[in-house]
C-alpha cells in the first residue's frame, strides 16, 4: 500500500515518539529519518522497529520522519501504525 | 596495575605523580597506609592594628603574589549562583598567570565560563568533587592538559592534609564578613548557610582572601572562618546571583515515580532494624532521595520515633523535622535554601560543621562514621552494586561525587534510590561507566520495580521480604528492565584518560576515558 | 482463591505512553487505561492502538488492568472493542450504561469478537459504569442481567451533569445513587466502586470521602493521581487492632472447627459465621494468608 496523505502520530513528550509520514511517488522506496534522545544507544533498534511495522503493513514507498524521546518498543510500534493508518486514510486523526 | 575492582590504573601520571590502586572500602584506612605527611600551617605575621582591606579583588590577589603553576581554591557554597570563582580566574588571566591547578570543592553550572581557560591551557589541572555542564563535556573530550581528579568531600580534606592539594591562594566568598575576615554564610543579603567546605581552605592555604558583598561592623558574629587565618578582606558589589545561591524553601518532588520510589525507600528503612529511637539519618537534596524524608517523617510520627541527628547537605525539609522534634540536632556542612540559613543562624541545635568533621576518612571523628541510614541517588548502578554519580550515559562527565562514597562507607544502611530506567536508558548495568561508590559499601538499591539487597546482607533481605517488600535479585531486575528498554548499543570510548576518580582514602577507584562522540 | 482487592483504581490516560508503561508500579490495586474522557476526539485512534500495543508487552505485575472503552453510541465504541477485546485485559469498563439492552448490545459485540479470535473461555470481566439518572433507576436489572459483570461503578461527574445539578464536596447530589448502586451490587455479589475525588492536593478531603464510601459498602475508589493511592489504602486497610482481633477469631474458629465445635465464644461473645467471614476479609486486606494461620495451629 502507498500512503496518500501527509499524516502524523505521537507527541513530543518524554517516552513518546512523533512520527510524520509524507507520501512519495510509487517506486521511490522507503526513506526513514530518525532523530532521538537515545540515538547513540538505540539507533539500530529504532530503525529495525520502524521497518518491521512498515513491513507488516506492506508500505514500500514512504518518507517517514521520527522524532523520538525515548519511547519504548510498544509505543514506537503504535505510533508508526497510527501514522500509517492515518496516511492511508483508514483512520481519522490530526495533522 | 589493577585495582580491587579490576580497573587498570596507571602507576604514574605526568603532573599528578604516582597513583595507588583502590584496594577495598576500609583496607588502606584500617591498615594505616595513610601517607604520614603532616601539613604545617603557614606562618602569617602581621603588625598590630593594620588593615586587611583591599580596594578590589585584583589588589588582594596581587598582594598574594600569584605565580605560574600555583594552586587556587574556592568553595561551592554559592552553587549555581557563584560569581567569585570566575572573577578570580579572570583576574589571574589578566595578570598573565598560567598553568593553574584549580581545586574548588565542587564546580557547578555557574562555572561554564572556565571552558576557554581550560582550552587555552591557563588551567591545566582540576581537583573537584563535581564537574558539570559544558566544562564536563570538554574535559571528557580531553581538553584539560592533565586528567581531572574527582574526589569525595571527605577525600578533599584528606588531599589537603596529605599535601596532594597544596593551596597557594584561596578566595572564599562570604555573605557577611568584618574587617579582620571573620566571616559567615549564615546572614546577610546573599546568605547561603553553612561554610563547612570553605573552613578547610582557610586553615590550610598559604594566602586566604575573604570576599563579601556585605561588610559588617567588627566583630562579625557568629562567624565560621576566623580572622587568624585570613590575609585579606575585599568588599565587592556582588558575590553572585542571589536567586541561584539560596532561595525560599526546598519543595518535595511531585513526580509520581519519584514519590513511589521514595515510599518504597522509606518502607525499606522502616523494616531495616535501624528505625528506632536514636537513629541518625542523611538524605540527598532533591528528587526521590529527598522525598524519602517526607515519608520517613510521616512514619516517625506514626510510630512515635525520635531520631538522634541528621547530617549533610541540609534542606528546609530537614529543618522542619528538627523543629518538630523528630531529630535532636542537625550537623550542617552545606545548606540548600534560604530557610536553612536562618536556622543555622538562630537554632543552637542546628550546628555548622566543617567538611573535616563531616567526612574526612583520616580523622578520628567523621560524622559519616556515626551514621545509621543514608539515602542517595545514582546515575547508574551495576549488578555488583557499584554506583556511578559522575558520568552520563555516553560516558561524559556530568555529575558529582560529593559525599556519596563517604556516607555510603560510614552508614550502617546505605540506600540508593533510582528509577530502573530513565528515558529508555536502563540504570542497572553489567558494569557502570564509572565507579564512584563501590558496591561493597552499598546495601540496598530501591527502584520502582523492586528492591535489590546486597548479597552480603542476607538478614536484611529476609527482614524486608517478611515485611512485604518486593525484594528481587539485581540480575533478574536487570534482565526485566533490559527486556522493556532493549539493550543499549555499546559505545566506544577513547584510550585517553581524562579524569581519575579518587576514592575517599586517596586510592584510585576508576579512570574516565575520553568520549569521542560529543559534539 | 481470595477475591481481588479493588481499593484503588487509578485512571491512566490512554494516549500517555509514559504513564501506561509505568502503570504496574504505582502500588494501586487496579489501573484503568482510559480511551474515553481522557482522550481528545482526534486522538481516539492513536490511544486505542497505543493501549492495544502496550497490553501486548507491558508487565503490569499484580495490578488488575481494566480498559475503559467509549460508549457504543459513539463512533469509537465498536472500534475500541475490536482492538481491545482480543487482548483480553482483566476487565473492560463500559461507560454510561443505562439499561439491560445496553449491556446486551455490547456483550453481543464482545462475544462476537471473542469468537472470531478463537477465545474459548474468556476470563475478561465487565465493569458497568452508571452515570445517568436512567442508569441509576435501572441498576438492579443491569447488575443482574449478565454473569460476566463483576463490578459496578458510579461516575459522579457525569451523573450530576445528567441530573442538572452541581457536584458538591459533600456528595449530596449523588448520595442516593451511591446507596442504591451499592445495594444493587451487593444483591448480586458484585464489587461496587466509587467515583473519583477531583482535588489531588486535598488529602484530608480524599480520606474523609473514602471513609464515608467505605462505610456505605464500596469496595474501592477510582483515582486520578498516583499520590491518592496511599491515603485510600490507609482508609481501606484494617487497623492493627482489627487485624489482631480477626487473627484471634480465625484461630479460635479453626481450632473449634477441627474439634467439631460449631459455635463458640470469645470473651463471652458468640462467634457465628458472619463474624468469621468478616475476620477473613480483614485478614485478606492485611495480606495475611489464613493458610499460614492454620499451619501455625496444626
Amino acid at each position: 500500500m502507498t500512503p496518500k496523505f501527509k499524516a502524523q502520530a505521537g507527541t513530543f513528550e518524554s517516552s513518546d515518539i512523533m512520527v510524520l509520514i509524507e507520501p512519495v511517488a510509487e517506486g521511490s522506496g522507503r526513506q526513514v529519518d530518525i532523530s532521538s534522545t537515545v540515538m547513540l544507544q538505540f539507533e539500530e533498534d529504532l530503525k529495525t522497529c520502524i521497518n518491521q511495522v512498515l513491513d507488516v503493513m506492506e508500505i514500500e514507498n514512504v518518507h517517514l520522519i521520527a522524532k523520538d524521546k525515548g519511547a519504548l518498543t510498544p509505543t514506537i510500534k503504535a505510533r508508526v501504525e497510527t501514522a500509517v493508518k492515518r496516511s492511508l486514510g483508514i483512520q481519522e486523526g490530526t495533522l | 596495575m589493577k585495582n580491587a575492582l579490576g580497573v587498570e590504573i596507571p602507576e604514574y601520571i605526568e603532573g599528578l605523580g604516582e597513583l595507588q590502586p583502590y584496594q577495598g572500602v576500609w583496607k588502606s584506612i584500617i591498615e594505616d597506609e595513610v601517607p604520614s605527611t603532616n601539613i604545617s600551617r603557614t606562618l602569617k605575621a602581621k603588625k598590630a592594628h593594620t588593615s586587611k582591606f583591599c580596594d578590589s579583588l585584583e589588589e588582594a590577589i596581587k598582594k598574594c603574589e600569584p605565580f605560574d603553576g600555583m594552586t587556587v581554591t574556592c568553595h561551592h557554597h554559592l552553587r549555581g549562583g557563584d560569581g567569585v570563582l570566575m572573577q578570580t580566574i579572570e583576574i589571574l588571566d589578566k595578570m598573565g598567570i598560567k598553568d593553574i591547578t584549580l581545586a574548588s570543592s565542587s564546580l557547578t553550572s555557574a562555572h561554564d565560563g572556565l571552558v576557554p581557560y581550560v582550552e587555552n591551557g591557563m588551567i591545566t589541572k582540576i581537583f573537584s568533587s563535581g564537574i558539570r555542564g559544558r566544562l564536563g563535556e570538554i574535559i571528557s573530550m580531553g581538553k584539560l592538559k592533565h586528567p581531572a581528579i574527582i574526589h569525595s568531600h571527605g577525600g578533599r580534606v584528606r588531599d589537603f592534609l596529605t599535601g596532594r592539594i597544596k593551596p597557594d591562594l584561596s578566595v572564599l566568598a562570604a555573605s557577611a564578613a568584618d574587617e579582620e575576615g571573620n566571616s559567615t554564610g549564615s546572614h546577610g543579603p546573599s546568605a547561603f548557610g553553612s561554610m563547612g567546605y570553605a573552613d578547610i581552605d582557610a586553615r590550610y592555604s598559604k594566602n586566604v582572601i575573604v570576599v563579601t558583598d556585605n561588610i559588617v561592623e567588627y566583630p562579625c558574629v557568629p562567624s565560621t572562618v576566623r580572622q587568624h587565618f585570613v590575609d585579606h578582606v575585599v568588599k565587592v558589589d556582588s558575590i553572585g546571583d542571589a536567586s541561584k545561591i539560596a532561595s525560599g524553601t526546598t519543595r518535595i518532588t511531585s513526580s509520581p515515580m519519584d514519590l513511589r520510589i521514595a515510599r518504597i525507600g522509606a518502607t525499606v528503612i522502616e523494616h531495616s532494624g535501624l528505625f528506632k529511637d536514636g537513629m541518625s539519618f542523611q538524605v540527598g537534596a532533591g528528587g526521590a532521595s529527598l522525598a524519602v524524608a517526607k515519608f520517613l517523617r510521616e512514619d516517625m510520627k506514626r510510630k512515635n520515633i525520635q531520631g538522634s541527628f541528621m547530617i549533610g547537605g541540609v534542606t528546609s525539609y530537614g529543618v522542619d523535622m528538627l523543629e518538630e522534634g523528630l531529630f535532636k540536632a542537625i550537623f550542617d556542612v552545606q545548606s540548600f535554601d534560604a530557610a536553612v540559613s536562618t536556622s543555622v543562624l538562630n537554632n543552637p541545635k542546628h550546628v555548622e560543621i566543617t567538611c573535616d568533621q563531616y567526612a574526612n576518612p583520616n580523622n578520628c571523628g567523621a560524622m559519616t562514621n556515626k551514621l545509621d541510614v543514608v539515602v542517595l541517588g545514582a546515575l547508574e548502578v551495576d549488578v555488583d552494586f557499584n554506583v556511578n554519580v559522575i558520568t552520563g550515559s555516553s560516558g561524559e562527565i556530568r555529575g558529582a561525587s560529593g559525599g556519596h562514597s563517604d556516607t555510603a562507607s560510614g552508614a550502617n544502611l546505605s540506600v540508593i534510590v533510582c528509577p530502573s530506567f530513565r528515558g529508555r536508558l536502563p540504570i542497572i548495568m553489567d558494569r557502570v561507566h564509572t565507579v564512584v561508590t563501590p558496591g561493597e559499601s552499598v546495601d540496598v538499591i530501591v527502584t520502582e520495580r523492586g528492591v535489590c539487597v546486597n548479597p552480603a546482607k542476607p538478614n536484611l533481605a529476609a527482614a524486608l521480604k517478611k515485611a512485604g517488600v518486593k525484594v528481587v535479585d539485581i540480575r533478574d531486575l536487570k534482565k526485566e528492565v533490559d527486556s522493556m528498554t532493549g539493550v543499549p548499543a555499546k559505545k566506544e570510548l577513547g584510550d585517553k584518560i581524562v579524569a581519575l576518580v579518587e576514592y575517599r582514602d586517596g586510592t584510585i577507584i576508576d579512570v574516565i576515558k575520553n568520549v569521542t562522540n560529543l559534539e | 482463591m481470595a477475591k481481588k482487592k479493588r481499593r484503588s483504581m487509578l485512571y491512566i490516560p490512554g494516549n500517555n505512553p509514559a504513564m501506561i508503561q509505568q502503570a504496574g508500579v504505582y502500588g494501586c490495586d487496579a489501573v484503568l487505561l482510559d480511551l474515553e474522557d481522557a482522550v481528545a476526539l482526534n486522538q481516539k485512534d492513536a490511544a486505542r492502538i497505543l493501549v492495544r500495543s502496550m497490553l501486548e508487552t507491558v508487565n503490569f505485575y499484580d495490578t488488575e488492568v481494566c480498559v475503559r472503552v467509549n460508549n457504543m453510541q459513539t463512533p469509537f465504541g465498536l472500534a475500541d472493542l475490536e482492538e481491545i477485546v482480543p487482548m483480553q485485559p482483566d476487565n473492560i469498563r463500559f461507560p454510561k450504561t443505562e439499561s439491560v439492552q445496553d449491556v446486551k448490545d455490547f456483550m453481543k459485540e464482545v462475544r462476537r469478537i471473542e469468537k472470531e479470535h478463537g477465545i474459548k473461555n474468556p476470563k475478561m470481566t465487565i465493569h458497568v459504569m452508571i452515570e445517568t439518572a436512567k442508569g441509576v433507576a435501572n441498576v438492579y436489572d443491569i447488575a443482574a442481567c449478565e454473569p460476566r459483570v463483576d463490578a459496578i461503578t458510579i461516575g459522579g461527574q457525569d451523573l450530576t451533569a445528567d441530573m442538572g445539578i452541581v457536584k458538591t464536596p459533600d456528595g449530596a447530589g449523588i448520595d442516593y445513587a451511591r446507596k442504591r448502586i451499592v445495594m444493587a451490587g451487593k444483591a448480586n455479589n458484585l464489587d461496587v466502586l466509587d467515583t473519583v475525588f477531583a482535588d489531588v492536593n486535598d488529602e484530608e478531603g480524599l480520606k474523609e470521602e473514602t471513609e464515608y464510601i467505605k462505610k456505605l459498602g464500596f469496595a474501592g475508589k477510582a483515582l486520578i493521581n498516583p499520590r491518592q493511592v496511599d491515603p485510600v489504602h490507609e482508609v481501606f486497610n484494617p487497623s492493627e487492632n482489627e487485624i489482631r482481633k480477626a487473627y484471634r477469631v480465625y484461630s479460635e474458629f479453626y481450632k473449634n472447627t477441627k474439634a467439631g465445635i460449631g459455635v463458640f465464644a470469645i470473651d463471652g461473645k458468640m462467634i457465628d459465621a458472619p463474624v468469621v467471614q468478616r475476620a477473613i476479609t480483614v485478614l485478606e486486606y492485611a495480606n495475611i494468608d489464613i493458610k499460614d494461620i492454620e499451619k501455625s495451629l496444626d
